[in-house]
């Protein structure tokens, strides 16, 4: 395993107590493995990736493991860290325009990663960094890479993201809904452009997003999140073909699709979770067509049920899938 | 043959944008956000308006709600042109053309209660109502949308995303408006809320013979919701057909882009998808390119396209596109 997660908690002291977003969440991603991090707003998903990456906000602790080639990310140094942040693992976020720093030329911004991580020479870093942005099919690098981020279109700004994710070469790079603010022509030429890193540089890519057919073209396997916990967990066509949990079931049925003709959308009741008032047991059970009378009150185990499957439901999931 | 409800004629919007470092007293450039477009609405019809960032579907919808003035056209609304009215002329039309919003919360005041923002409307259209029959009239249009209509004196803060539209939506519909005009109403939700406000306003159209225009980018939405499809790019009309035929078989090269871009949520089908990657970038609005504005990323262009604007060819069936060289490509031919 590349990236293993223990059981990670994350809470944070809010004005109305403590908020508890992720709640025992496990998973591990192989070397050059794509997995995707499922989930609706306030489900985790990315509080999971920032505790990993030691980006919590002050009011957020994080407990349990974050093991990175057997080393624990939570209980090291900011200073440790730093050295696997873009290193070993890379990160790129929604918004690429609040990643980059508008007062200073791509260039700088680009050569202070090598300079900083590799201790190359500021001539030798600039080169390799054209180099980067020619690889994400920025034309005319060169020339551009003087150029300050407001003169580049969000599409661009992402791709410059992407490269200067990959200068240090990491073995795991996490997107946290990298194509979301893009249109949809861009998110098509992005997600290719990530296709294409994974195959010529091996690199290991967890893509946390909302958009289940973003996941479908692009990720083996797929974790799906719901009130900071794991509701199912597996491989993508097997999980997309047969959902086993009543969320799984439920998020796909209410995604209209291009090449259906549906009447009308089969609908999840109710709203997202609150949070700070999330029950005892099942996080989905207020809203759940399936639900007992144990689910409110009894947390379900995420259970190895089938090859390669887990799931947390107290309904068997033959009666489920049926 | 029933007549349109909304006929818009050679629709232009131009902007004045400032040029930068000219003396103050220099013409200002003009940024064409809007140019030509011409459709006509039938009643009860919904149409959906697809284009990315910057295509202009936003300012369309802006000038024929009144909130934007058109700098060209007409926009012939049961038989009255709106755009050269005089604001008195025009506000007698307005309760009939009512308008929700992308962001929910930042559409709401949020000093006002629930009661009183959806009440706003009719305050303001038809203050002979009495009090008591307009808290009547709040409540039912309350639980209609699907608001317990005990929360009439809540605050719009303690309210989700998805009952916050709710509550924009009930807004809308309080004058019982002819036309209703979405801009992105579902992007800020989530998946699972989504799919409630996309029924509802499915069942709002149909119980009160609603006509709609839906604009958004999500094209599998649009294509669920509308029954005709209108693809804009850089502020002009490229085609439209009914919704079915516009996803499936697409004719003109933008269109076929667009389309073959969106992901399926299904891996096998994904597998076979192959999105035809524009080249470049949206060229600037300030200057379009000559002739086709589509020219200059376009997989087809020739060199004839740089002279003169492709007119709408008329391909049967209500099916037009703007581009000499259509053909259709079956696109998901595998499901």
């Amino acid at each position: 395993m590349l990236l293993e997660i223990e059981n990670l908690r994350v809470a944070f002291q809010t004005g109305d107590g403590e908020v508890n977003a992720v709640n025992g969440v496990s998973f591990g991603i192989d070397r050059g493995e794509t997995l995707a991090i499922v989930g609706e707003s306030g489900s985790g998903k990315s509080q999971t990736a920032f505790a990993a990456m030691g980006l919590l906000a002050k009011n957020g602790a994080a407990t349990g493991k974050a093991l990175y080639k057997g080393q624990n990310l939570l209980t090291l140094k900011q200073k440790q860290l730093n050295k696997f942040r873009s290193e070993e693992i890379a990160m790129i976020f929604q918004d690429p325009m609040t990643s980059l720093n508008p007062y200073i030329r791509i260039s700088e911004q680009m050569a202070e990663v090598l300079t900083l991580h590799k201790g190359v020479s500021k001539k030798h870093a600039i080169a390799e960094s054209v180099r980067m942005l020619d690889a994400v099919r920025i034309p005319d690098a060169a020339n551009r890479i003087r150029s300050y981020p407001h003169e580049f279109s969000g599409g661009m700004r992402q791709r410059i993201m992407i490269a200067m994710s990959l200068l240090c070469q990491p073995s795991l790079l996490i997107a946290d809904e990298p194509t979301t603010a893009l249109d949809v022509t861009v998110q098509a030429q992005i997600m290719d452009l990530l296709g294409d890193i994974r195959r010529d540089f091996g690199t290991a890519i967890i893509l946390i997003t909302h958009d289940l057919g973003v996941v479908a073209g692009f990720c083996d396997r797929t974790l799906v999140m719901y009130g900071g916990q794991i509701m199912e967990d597996g491989p993508t066509e097997a999980m997309f073909a047969d959902p086993s949990h009543p969320y799984t079931k439920g998020l796909l049925q209410a995604v209209p699709r291009l090449d259906r003709d549906d009447d009308s959308l089969a609908t999840i009741a109710g709203e997202p979770p609150d949070m700070s008032r999330l029950p005892q047991g099942c996080p989905f059970s207020p809203r759940c067509a399936w639900v007992q009378n144990t689910c409110p009150h009894i947390r379900p185990d995420l259970v190895n049920w089938a090859d390669d499957r887990r799931r947390a439901c107290h309904v068997p999931a033959k009666e489920v899938m049926a | 043959m029933t007549e349109p409800i909304l006929s818009v004629r050679d629709l232009s919007v131009t902007f004045d944008v400032p040029k930068k470092g000219a003396w103050p007293w220099t013409a200002p450039m003009k940024l064409h956000a809007v140019a030509e477009m011409n459709f006509d609405l039938m009643p009860g019809e919904c149409l959906g308006v697809v284009g990315e960032s910057g295509s202009g579907k936003s300012t369309l919808a802006r000038a024929i709600v009144g909130t934007v003035p058109s700098s060209n056209g007409n926009i012939i609304f049961e038989g009255a042109d709106l755009a050269n009215m005089n604001p008195r002329e025009r506000r007698v039309h307005r309760r009939d053309v009512q308008m929700i919003f992308q962001d929910p919360l930042a559409a709401l005041n949020p000093r006002m209660t629930v009661g009183e923002i959806i009440a706003e409307p009719l305050v303001t259209h038809d203050p002979s109502v009495s009090r008591a029959e307009r808290k009547k009239r709040v409540q039912e249009l309350m639980a209609r949308v699907g608001l317990l209509p005990n929360l009439i004196n809540r605050y719009p803060h303690e309210f989700s995303g998805g009952q916050c539209q709710r509550i924009g939506i009930a807004r809308a519909l309080i004058m019982k408006p002819k036309l209703l005009i979405c801009d992105e109403p579902v992007s800020a939700l989530d998946v699972s809320v989504q799919a409630q406000v996309v029924n509802l306003l499915m069942e709002l159209q149909k119980d009160m013979g609603l006509s709609m225009i839906f604009i958004a980018h999500d094209l599998s939405v649009v294509k669920h919701i509308s029954d005709r499809i209108f693809v804009m790019y850089l502020g002009r009309g490229m085609e439209t057909a009914d919704a079915r035929t516009l996803t499936r078989r697409p004719e003109h090269p933008y269109t076929q882009a667009l389309i073959s871009s969106v992901p399926i949520p299904d891996p096998k089908l994904e597998k076979l998808r192959k999105p035809a990657l524009l080249e470049g970038e949206l060229p600037s609005p300030l200057s379009p390119p000559s002739g086709c504005v589509f020219r200059t990323r376009c997989p087809k262009a020739r060199p004839d396209c740089a002279v003169g604007r492709p007119p709408m060819l008329d391909l049967g069936n209500g099916h037009f596109a703007a581009c000499p060289y259509h053909e259709p490509v079956d696109l998901l031919a595998a499901s």
